[in-house]
């Protein structure tokens, strides 16, 4: 579109003009656009423990350059982040720490959980580390891979985009705070349970060595 | 492979006679059983001793065997620097009921953590060591001592209990004011975040 004079321009290209007297501007819905500028300069909190750190920052450097998606700024404080990167294995003994931090995020934020051992615990299940983050704080997108290569997590972050961009102002459970109660469990024993349950070669393993 | 016995056995044969059980060869390494009781003579005239001079503790931990007639056992593994010879020192506890030995911080200063992480790992004491706390597990674990031969591989609790004493646990109080290097500027922080440092894991405030 140019900014021809309206008395010069073809006839049937009409809605490409634009009046050289008004003022330019747009109209959209507000949804589409704040979700637009949210997904596009979304700052990462990078929680790297393990190996998948050694990937996330592969994804973060020169060759995969995750700039390209607006996520130029890596923020390594909570309090001006957007995204919560777990990349690798969380002890118990870090659990307090990781859930501090996602409390100390502002809201809007989402977290991805990057790799096996963030999202299930992989094959440690054992007596320190937790059987996947989302017994801790709620998890957006799940990466798979051990660890996920670049574009595994360049993948993930776009999924996250699409949903950001698919969210609402409208939808009141988007916003809430999910602060730990007098349990101090984010989520009932029960689910914790389930979700903690052995898999794979892990269920011919004894509770008991003895 | 010929079986070199270190000279340094026996020496101390000839030194403490009855105190030193046996003497084994394996993998070209000599290991030293002691009577308990006696560890700490033989660890202190081995490192004190010329000719032997073992200046250089390489390493503490504890064998847990799964034969649970067999009591735990104390592994000392030394080195001397100078003269470029090892020599392993062990001693068997007196079963359940008996799992003490003399701290060797006294000789020793890097006996400190490794002994720490044997009472983390096995619940085994160190008599006179400064700072007897676990190391790697938080302080307030309440589940056991993960490496014994009975600790089954999940834990003893469920998965639900351990994240909920996971979560509940304060992280800041587990420290101490040096390691948190605030100590000087004690007197300066506010009145609640005193309080609650005084409350740490060594129940003092230096």
């Amino acid at each position: 579109m140019g900014l021809n004079n309206p008395a010069t321009a073809n006839e049937r290209d009409t809605t490409s003009v634009v009046s050289m007297e008004s003022p330019n501007w747009v109209t959209t819905r507000l949804d589409f656009l704040s979700n637009w500028a949210r997904s596009n300069s979304l700052w990462p909190m990078p929680f790297g423990t393990a190996c998948c750190a050694i990937e996330y920052m592969a994804t973060a450097a020169s060759r995969f350059d995750i700039a390209r998606f607006g996520m130029e700024r890596q923020s390594f404080s909570p309090r001006q982040a957007d995204v919560f990167i777990c990349a690798g294995r969380v002890p118990f003994k870090l659990a307090p720490v990781m859930r501090r931090i996602w409390d100390q995020m502002p809201q809007p934020k989402w977290c991805i959980s990057m790799g096996a051992c963030a999202s299930t615990g992989n094959v440690f299940d054992n007596y320190t580390i937790v059987q996947g983050i989302d017994t801790i704080i709620p998890v957006d997108v799940y990466v798979p891979g051990c660890p996920p290569r670049p574009e595994g997590l360049i993948y993930g972050i776009q999924l996250l985009q699409k949903k950001i961009q698919g969210e609402t102002f409208t939808d009141p459970m988007l916003r809430e705070e999910q602060p730990l109660g007098p349990s101090k469990l984010f989520l009932p024993p029960a689910r914790i349970d389930e979700l903690s349950e052995p898999f794979g070669n892990s269920v011919h393993q004894t509770r008991s060595s003895s | 492979m010929t079986a070199a016995v270190s000279p340094s056995a026996a020496a101390l044969r000839e030194e403490f006679g009855e105190a030193v059980e046996r003497v084994v060869v394996s993998c070209g390494d000599t290991i030293v059983y002691v009577t308990l009781g006696r560890e700490h003579d033989v660890l202190a005239w081995l490192k004190a001793t010329p000719g032997q001079e073992f200046n250089y503790l390489t390493d503490v931990t504890a064998v847990d065997y799964r034969d649970p007639e067999i009591p735990l056992e104390v592994v000392w593994q030394l080195r001397s620097l100078g003269r470029k010879a090892d020599l392993r020192v062990k001693t068997s506890l007196g079963g359940a009921a008996q799992l003490e030995v003399r701290s060797v911080y006294d000789l020793w200063k890097g006996a400190d953590w490794l002994e720490r992480e044997v009472y983390d790992m096995f619940g085994i004491r160190f008599a006179g060591h400064p700072d007897l706390r676990r190391i790697l597990m938080w302080e307030t674990y309440a589940e056991g001592y993960p490496l014994r031969k009975s600790f089954p591989l999940r834990g003893h609790f469920s998965r639900a209990e351990q994240t909920r004493q996971a979560l509940a646990a304060n992280p800041e109080a587990h420290y101490s004011l040096e390691e948190l290097s605030i100590a000087e500027a004690y007197g300066e922080l506010p009145k609640d975040v005193q309080e609650r440092l005084s409350r740490g894991e060594r129940g003092e405030v230096r």
